[in-house]
């Protein structure tokens, strides 16, 4: 593996991660029992690290959430099924990079999963276009969508992009017609939906494949009305207020779990998903396979029904009029 | 010579830039100029009786430029006089999030809510065109932008949900710069919501027609607005997901002076007709007809 970016706060653990090498070095050069120091350090290690990931600000959970190394749409996918066809195209004239999509297995049960795709270096970036989709991703994610409720396939999508691309060209071809479209017709389907956001959520593009029975969010992930960056522009009047807005924006997964938007946020490992992607799967595969077994039990009338509810329930408001 | 060249081009380029800098349309101003008695255009600088102006739905007789108007005259020159029976009046913002950048949200509501004598952005309820029931919703763009927060996505499916019980059209005239920040994500998942309504209206094989006007941006483009049965606009009207200025940060490269105008999406298959304010209500009366719509007698029905 290429060696692991670092974020700022992630500092302090360096330098005791690179006290325990040395000392490992000492115990392989030296015939010197070593251990119980070692011991000592790692778990040092490990409950700083506990203390760092338990306390984070939401600025810096951003960072966690955008982490170059944090587990993708597609790492997700080849660690939760074995088997996996990607599927491509809007049948209007394009395949989108940044949304991917296809037919795999969640335990032994078929389903379409689907997602925003970052990519991990610049090279791959520039081919996904960073996640953000444009109209034919979702156009395509549409189309696969409805063709997994032709088959009775439930929907498992990963939500994972800074937002939806804003370019000319996005434009032209209805940047909000292809989002406006799939927020309706997603009230249509009769199969079950469970999104996650393993990323950052960000605005429209997010909710574009993001309208779901259930909506799970991993522990640092971050969801947003508009970035902060964008927020501090408009509201501070100065983009270097992104980490206020982000505070003020209440982006967090609990933040999230507490105002109704999100159903159930999934626990990461220490030191968040890109410390150790296969558990984090093994997590999520969990967390997906019971939301599901659950959906399953109803009948597709009222999944359309509670799905609708859902929804219908968000929102604070003052009934009597207020001041 | 093989110097210099270079140079004078650069040089006709920017005189050509500055040229462009100034668009030929030049872009529609919030505040309208003059007071009281007359009233000057902002576009062709033509000074005219205020009283000729509202005569005129507001439009310009000299270049045609539509001045923006509030809900109340909107709902005025759409709807039969005396037709309107408000919904949902009484539903008021709170501050779900205790939300404070420069300024505190309560503080901003507060100012909306004395400048313009609404609680919310929208204005709902059920009207009449030509003897026709329909189920309006107008926005006022005065009140923070038209943004859309929770009691903007409440009364807004509480309509939808109104019309669909009651077999109504529905007409919602859109001005927004997009989904309320202030209330977080609470705002963005109301395009989801007033979506599902309209889901189940369109189940209903009932007509839906949202009129875009200056400007329409950000979520409400990518959910209501977009979701006509058939989409109508004004003239000029600044309609588009992302806002031009980001779109030129990514980009680095000039776009086009209409850019994001009705008249550029009724290009590119967006718009199905773009309506001069004066023509509205006639055609939104033919509109109406041609989809079967049935006049309804004198009496409302209380909803």
């Amino acid at each position: 593996m290429a060696r692991r970016l670092l974020l700022e706060f992630e500092k302090p653990l360096v330098d005791l991660e690179e006290q325990i090498d040395q000392i490992r070095q000492l115990a392989r050069d030296s015939e010197v029992d070593v251990n119980q120091q070692l011991q000592q350090l790692e778990t040092l290690a490990a409950r700083r690290r506990e203390e760092i990931f338990g306390s984070l600000t939401p600025a810096q959970k951003i960072q966690v959430a955008r982490h170059p190394q944090r587990p993708s749409c597609l790492d997700f996918v080849q660690l939760l099924s074995e088997e996996w066809i990607e599927l491509h195209g809007d049948r209007r004239g394009s395949d989108d990079k940044a949304l991917v999509a296809g037919l795999g297995r969640l335990g032994s049960r078929p389903v379409l999963f689907l997602g925003h795709q970052k990519g991990r270096d610049t090279k791959e970036n520039v081919a996904r276009n960073f996640g953000m989709a444009s109209p034919g991703g979702y156009r395509k994610a549409l189309r696969l969508m409805q063709h997994a409720d032709r088959f009775g396939l439930p929907i498992i999508a990963f939500i994972d992009t800074p937002g939806a691309y804003a370019g000319r060209q996005a434009e032209e071809l209805g940047q909000g017609e292809a989002i406006a479209v799939n927020l309706r017709d997603m009230f249509a389907l009769s199969v079950p939906v469970i999104a996650t956001v393993i990323g950052e959520g960000g605005s429209g593009g997010a909710l574009g494949i993001g309208v779901a029975d259930r909506l799970l969010m991993f522990e640092h992930s971050v969801y947003t009305v508009a970035s902060p960056e964008a927020c501090a522009s408009i509201l501070w009047r100065d983009a270097a207020k992104a980490s206020e807005a982000a505070e003020a924006l209440r982006i967090t997964s609990r933040d999230l779990l507490q105002l109704g938007v999100v159903d159930r946020v999934i626990d990461e490992p220490s030191g968040g998903n890109h410390w150790a992607p296969v558990k984090a799967a093994d997590v999520l595969r969990q967390a997906l396979e019971e939301t599901l077994q659950e959906l399953l039990s109803l009948d597709s009338e009222t999944l359309r029904r509670q799905r609708y509810e859902k929804y219908r329930r968000i929102g604070h408001l003052l009934e009597d009029g207020g001041g | 010579m093989g110097r210099f060249l270079p140079d004078a081009v650069s040089l006709l380029d920017w005189f050509a830039d500055r040229r462009k800098s100034a668009p030929a349309v030049r872009p529609i101003q919030d505040t309208e100029e003059g007071d009281g008695l007359w009233s000057k255009c902002p576009t062709c600088s033509q000074v005219v009786y205020r009283k000729d102006l509202l005569a005129n739905a507001s439009v310009c007789a000299g270049c045609g430029h539509h001045h923006r108007i509030d809900s109340q005259e909107r709902l005025r020159l759409i709807l039969d006089p005396g037709s309107f029976v408000p919904m949902d009046e009484h539903l008021a913002p709170g501050d779900p999030l205790a939300f404070r950048d420069r300024r505190a949200y309560s503080d901003r509501l507060r100012d909306s809510q004395r400048q313009t004598g609404l609680r919310d952005a929208v204005v709902c309820g059920q009207g009449r065109i030509d003897g026709l029931p329909l189920a309006i919703g107008v926005m006022e763009f005065r009140f923070m932008g038209g943004s859309m927060g929770s009691v903007v996505g409440e009364k807004l499916t509480r309509l939808i949900e109104a019309a669909t019980a009651s077999g109504w059209p529905v007409l919602i005239v859109c001005a927004s710069g997009g989904a309320r920040m202030q209330e977080g994500m609470l705002s963005l998942m109301q395009m989801a919501k007033i979506s599902a309504a309209l889901e189940r209206h369109r189940q209903a094989r009932l007509l839906y027609l949202p009129l875009l006007t200056h400007p329409t941006t950000g979520g409400v483009t990518a959910s209501f607005a977009m979701l006509g049965d058939l989409i109508l606009a004004e003239p000029k009207a600044l309609i588009g997901f992302a806002g031009r200025r980001v779109i030129e940060q990514t980009l680095r490269e000039k776009l086009p002076d209409d850019f994001q105008t009705a008249e550029y999406l009724l290009d590119h298959g967006f718009v199905d007709v773009i309506v001069p304010r004066p023509k509205l209500r006639e055609t939104l009366a033919s509109l109406l007809r041609l989809h079967g719509v049935q006049p309804q007698p004198e009496a409302v029905a209380t909803p």
